[in-house]
């Protein structure tokens, strides 16, 4: 198992430069599974602990099963959950049939920017277990990201330290370097950081370590008796099952090693067209 | 389940046009990851198109193709041998995208160094070789491309390999192969060679095969870089963890370990994990967390070592740097220098050559390192360093700078030049070592008293009303419920040294540092002025009560008399009450004023 030594080490020492570099810290947690490994991750970093509040965008699209895995989850692991919204356009409608690219713009990229900046109200889960609107309002600095390289080519641009600037943009022509395990830990005054612990993970890898660790991933992405399961999760609306029996773990990654369908490909706004996911990305998309 | 297999990131880095893509192109066809005929295909359209073939054109045409399950995007490209799989990262080979060629190269385990046959030896594959060679890259193999194109004529090759061999041993790089090829039709990549049978040495994808996945570096001496020191205190956890990646060596459970540069010692009581077996030794490369049996004043930037195989501690540090940046490195800038967990303040101290790190010439009149450069230079650091040697432990042993907010420049330590508190240093290891403790240690004190020792020193010219600053900080911290005390070097002159010279000046500041350091281990806030030791010599004191630190406040703004790096400046008579609120705030921000 020596690659997912490596990889687990790797992200583990990510993980705590950047606890050490951002006081404003925060992880974008999905419910899918390659940011559930990364929360994974962040408890093996700090010893059982995840020291900072994990933030969740919330489109009011999920699959519902998600939230309820959510907040399990927090209450379980003694997670600070923190929750945004676009409010407005959801109080005007929005939904995919506006368009995708529209809609994920407006509930995911629009959310996150102002959830992250502060300038939207947060949602925090409080001892009761219900969620509150929170008074902080200060910006985080650091935002730990759970993307990978190799999902599909905007991503595989990235550093594991990516500067954004002061509207959240990200120029991917200019980036600093990255040496050894020096990372950009410096910033102006109203920028942040987006940092990608699990930049070197595959799919696979990502399969293998739930597996080896024994990680309670959302059984969304198993078989349970239709034939169908999801790849990769996200709005009910914009995200496909796919034809797989994969029951298991184990199953999942038999079935990676055979396939040849790319990760996302059950997911619309992908294809709606070929620069799309770079777009987001440049507008501080995940 | 089937085993999972090994990776090794490699880098191909070669100047523009000698055949970077062909060849990865090649290496993907013959592989069995691109299908048959397809690289062909695409060299056709190109032809066709009348436009050169460019890696970028395969990219594309595969991108359209993902049906075929190709893992590939701009960034990085995979294949596998039945020995391992390998992922070749991007480094472009023009020189605007150095940055990104240099981001790239630091990740690889192994480089292939490609030269175009018809071409020779060009600038940027000198420049390439110094950088892998400076990147730590020593596993290398230089391949010759374009053969078909001088009639794979060995005379040709012959004098390439000369040439570049010398070039590269000058920059410590011993190859292990030199492999002539033609990537475009196939020869020496993955399989041999009838038009060049000449060659007997191995094909690329052998020699790559052939390079070594571990280049063990748990026999090196320990070295644990602290990142961190963890006490959550939530969940009824109460353990305080120093948490750091093991770069080299290996740590075990009951290894008595120093700090350095503070020269703390202690034992490890255990290696702390979560969701698994806790471990009784770890290696290099593992990200550890270990609590000690004794509750040492442990920071980031510190190195734990054995006491028998300790790093290095300076600030004057000879170095090989390139540059990067769009502004030069200039002597008379401060930046910030980030080597393993460490980082502090520095300057350059001295140049000794800036190279022109394409053909290595010298260029002796220049003042400053240029975008691209490559230099020999000392570096002066305003902290203490640990540090190892590049050529001994490459972890501990290399570095970035920081200009603004950005990387700017990397480089390796080639030596530790004495500094003038080197002498002080050694001595105040040798107390640090015998000192007799009682049961109280600096942590439970810093709890009870409720903030760390530390000390205030306030610097500036006389009549700028420091002293007043001092008195009016005193009565502020200890109104606040610090221990804090006043020692006026007044006093220590008065009783201490009255048995010294009035010019000895070494002994002089020795013994002030030491009695700063008695009441440091006593738990105070020491506030102090520079009105009787001098400026220079807070260096000295530094070195005396490491590993407390000395915050230094100059009043009188940023003039010559100004120390490097003061924590804070302010303007000459600033009124007291309003220094003393300026003081305490940024001592509270770095916090310095309650324990964590």
């Amino acid at each position: 198992m020596a690659q997912l030594d490596d990889l687990e080490e790797q992200g583990i020492y990510i993980f705590r430069e950047a606890y050490r570099h951002f006081k404003q810290m925060c992880m974008l947690w999905s419910i899918g599974k390659d940011s559930t490994v990364l929360l994974w991750l962040a408890r093996k970093a700090f010893f059982g602990h995840v020291p900072f509040p994990l933030v969740h965008i919330d489109t009011s699209y999920k699959v519902p099963s998600m939230i309820a895995y959510r907040d399990r989850l927090a209450r379980e692991w003694g997670l600070t959950m923190v929750v945004g919204q676009n409010r407005q356009a959801l109080a005007e409608g929005m939904n995919h049939e506006k368009g995708r690219l529209v809609c994920c713009r407006a509930l995911k990229t629009e959310a996150l920017r102002h959830t992250l900046d502060g300038s939207w109200p947060r949602l925090r889960m409080g001892a009761d277990g219900q969620y509150h609107e929170e008074e902080n309002r200060e910006a985080f600095t650091g935002v730990i990201v759970g993307a990978r390289a190799d999902e599909e080519g905007s991503r595989s641009k990235e550093r594991y330290f990516s500067p954004r600037d002061h509207h959240g943009d990200w120029d991917v022509a200019d980036q600093p370097p990255e040496l050894w395990n020096q990372f950009k830990t410096d910033f102006a005054p109203g920028t942040h950081v987006r940092i990608h612990p699990l930049l070197d993970w595959t799919e696979i890898n990502i399969w293998e370590y739930i597996e080896r660790e024994q990680i309670p991933i959302i059984d969304l992405y198993f078989d349970r008796g239709s034939g169908k399961r999801y790849r990769s999760i996200g709005c009910e609306t914009c995200t496909a099952m796919i034809d797989s029996t994969a029951k298991s773990t184990q199953e999942i990654i038999v079935e990676l090693r055979r396939t040849n369908v790319p990760e996302r490909a059950g997911r619309a706004q992908d294809q709606e067209d070929t620069y799309a996911m770079e777009k987001l990305r440049r507008d501080g998309y995940m | 389940m089937t085993q999972p297999r090994d990776t090794m990131n490699i880098v191909i880095v070669g100047h523009v046009d000698h055949g970077k893509s062909t060849l990865v192109g090649r290496l993907l066809a013959d592989t069995g990851v691109l299908g048959d005929g397809k690289l062909e295909k695409v060299q056709a359209t190109c032809r066709r198109q009348g436009k050169e073939f460019e890696y970028a054109f395969l990219l594309d045409a595969l991108e359209a193709e993902q049906d075929q399950g190709i893992t590939i995007d701009a960034a990085r490209v995979f294949f596998r041998t039945d020995k391992r799989d390998y992922i070749i990262i991007d480094a472009p080979g023009h020189i605007e995208f150095l940055k990104n060629m240099v981001t790239g190269a630091a990740r690889a385990e192994a480089a292939v160094l490609l030269i175009d046959a018809k071409e020779g030896v060009r600038e940027n594959s000198r420049r390439h070789g110094y950088l892998l060679s400076m990147l730590g890259i020593r596993q290398v193999v230089v391949v010759v491309n374009k053969m078909d194109l001088v009639g794979h004529d060995r005379g040709v090759y012959d004098q390439i390999v000369t040439e570049y061999r010398a070039f590269l041993a000058e920059v410590g790089i011993e190859p292990r192969h030199f492999i002539p090829i033609s990537a475009r039709d196939g020869d020496h990549v993955a399989k041999g060679s009838e038009t060049m049978a000449w060659h007997d040495g191995p094909t690329v994808l052998s020699a790559l095969d052939g390079f070594a996945k571990q280049p063990g570096r748990a026999d090196l001496p320990l070295r644990v870089p602290v990142q961190d020191v963890y006490k959550f205190n939530a969940r009824g956890d109460d353990r305080r963890i120093v948490a750091g990646r093991v770069e080299a060596g290996r740590v075990k459970v009951g290894d008595k370990v120093v700090f350095s540069p503070s020269n703390k010692v202690s034992t490890v009581a255990s290696l702390e994990v979560f969701s698994a077996a806790t471990p009784t030794e770890k290696e290099a490369g593992a990200s550890v967390g270990v609590t000690l049996t004794e509750q040492i004043f442990v920071e980031r930037g510190d190195v734990m070592s054995h006491v028998d195989d300790q790093p290095l501690v300076g600030t004057r540090l000879r170095v090989n740097l390139f540059w990067l940046g769009r502004e030069a490195m200039r002597p008379d800038k401060t930046y910030k220098i980030k080597l393993h967990t460490a980082h502090s303040e520095c300057r350059i101290a001295k140049i000794h050559r800036v190279l022109d790190a394409s053909d290595l010439d010298a260029t002796a009149d220049k003042t400053s390192v240029e975008r691209h450069d490559v230099a020999d230079v000392v570096l002066a650091t305003r902290q203490p360093l640990a540090v190892d040697l590049a050529a001994e432990i490459e972890a501990t042993g290399r570095f970035v700078i920081v200009d603004d907010y950005d990387i700017a420049g990397g480089g390796i330590v080639r030596e530790v030049l004495p500094d003038e508190a080197h002498q002080v240093r050694l001595e105040a290891k040798i107390r640090e070592f015998e000192w007799v403790r009682g049961d109280i240690r600096s942590q439970q004190r810093a709890e009870r008293f409720g903030h760390p020792a530390s000390m205030v020193m306030l610097t500036g010219e006389a009549g700028v009303g420091k002293h007043a600053i001092a008195r009016a900080l005193e009565a502020e911290l200890v109104e606040t419920s610090h221990h804090a005390y006043l020692l006026d070097g007044k006093n220590v002159f008065l009783g201490v040294d009255a048995d010294l010279a009035f010019d000895d000046r070494g002994g002089l500041v020795r013994r002030f540092g030491e009695v700063v350091h008695l009441f440091l281990d006593a738990g105070t806030l020491v506030v102090s002025t520079t009105n009787v030791i001098g400026l220079a010599d807070h260096r000295t004191v530094q070195a005396l009560i490491s590993p407390f630190k000395m915050f230094i406040v100059h009043v009188g703004g940023t003039d010559e008399s100004a120390p490097d790096g003061a924590d804070l400046h302010l303007s000459p008579n600033t009124a007291p009450s309003r220094a003393v609120a300026q003081i305490v705030a940024e001592l509270h921000r770095r916090g310095r004023l309650r324990t964590h």
